[in-house]
């Protein structure tokens, strides 16, 4: 009996713990918070692979969608000063990041995807995201994280992060509303851009609580290059069609809202392996580095298992 | 069959990481990491 309770809890109901750790480990110089500064050590020019703002008082390493945008924001005054920085430090992270487990920093990483996961408990009726959505993050990527700090320039050749400036609400609530209480110096500079961004952050946090996890599909860019790399890397997802019944239990319980039968290595799956636990007939797994495993096999050691 | 993508891309986005750290860009990160990024905030 007990070891039936330890298989079928395996993946699924430790997830938010990893969550909780990650969310804690990537924030975790607590004393900023007391101070009203931010963390200055030097390792935090490590990239964090989630979407977690490095102006959040607590903050240990850089965002990478920030330290990106600010890489192509400069990279026209760094070219004209013959400067040899393009971002690559950045770019190679995410990509070797991406080749070895493709999207699943979002599912068991990401403090942001752990944070609309929290509100989305919050009892109220549901509502399910329109999948065409989920293309808009690439339009996100391509344009606030990519051209517009590429094209739009100042007399310097210096661009803007137009993704932190405008959208995202991570920055505002992990960084601005603490900042703001903590530091008075910064109160008067409050103005529009502060309001619409609040404005914007409330917005996402009610569509955080009647959809799962909607700013991951539809909105974050950081998802869209990690998701790129599902189809490529190393951890994979696997379905064994003679095993599926087509019972759509994966499909209820993912926090991503997706028939994983029909695509295993979706660019929308964050990997949470909810559907491989939740699966009673054994036919999702995953596998990495030669080794597969489907939760199925861990029930069967239960006599009372029907697998 | 043992699949090679993954490795290659690996290897490829390795090297350039490697090179993105010769070139100095780790400091550049840094710097921005440890200023507080008005943008961020909604006060740039």
């Amino acid at each position: 009996m007990v070891a039936k309770d330890k298989a079928v809890r395996k993946p699924r109901e430790k997830r938010a713990w990893y969550q909780a750790a990650f969310a804690l480990g990537i924030n975790a110089w607590l004393p900023s918070w007391f101070k009203g500064e931010i963390f200055q050590g030097g390792v935090k020019g490590v990239c964090v692979p989630g979407l977690n703002c490095y102006s959040c008082p607590s903050a240990m390493g850089a965002c990478p969608i920030g330290a990106l945008q600010t890489s192509f924001a400069g990279l026209r005054f760094n070219l004209s000063i013959a400067e040899k920085k393009f971002g690559l430090y950045v770019a190679g992270f995410l990509g070797a990041v991406g080749s070895v487990v493709g999207r699943m920093p979002c599912g068991w990483v990401c403090p942001f995807g752990f944070i609309q996961e929290l509100f989305h408990k919050i009892p109220t009726p549901k509502v399910r995201m329109p999948h065409f959505m989920s293309y808009f993050r690439y339009v996100v990527l391509a344009t606030m994280v990519v051209a517009l700090p590429l094209l739009i320039v100042d007399q310097f050749g210096y661009g803007q992060t137009w993704f932190c400036k405008w959208i995202c609400p991570a920055g505002t609530l992990e960084a601005g509303i603490p900042l703001i209480l903590l530091k008075v110096d910064l109160r008067p500079l409050v103005g529009f851009m502060y309001y619409w961004k609040i404005g914007l952050l409330v917005l996402f946090i009610g569509w955080f609580i009647l959809s799962r996890r909607p700013f991951c599909r539809a909105v974050c860019p950081l998802g869209a290059i990690f998701g790129l790399f599902n189809k490529a890397s190393l951890f994979r997802m696997a379905v064994d069609d003679e095993k599926c019944t087509l019972c759509d239990k994966c499909y209820k319980d993912c926090p991503v809202e997706i028939k994983i039968y029909e695509s295993p290595n979706s660019p929308d799956c964050v990997r949470c392996l909810k559907c491989v636990s939740s699966c009673k007939f054994g036919a999702i797994s995953y596998e990495f580095l030669g080794k597969r495993e489907v939760a199925c096999d861990l029930r069967a050691k239960s006599p009372a298992s029907s697998c | 069959m043992k699949r090679k993508l993954p490795w290659v891309l690996l290897t490829v986005f390795l090297g350039i990481m490697v090179v993105g750290l010769l070139f100095g860009e780790y400091k550049t990160v840094l710097e921005k990491a440890v200023t507080v990024c008005l943008d961020c905030i909604g006060i740039g």
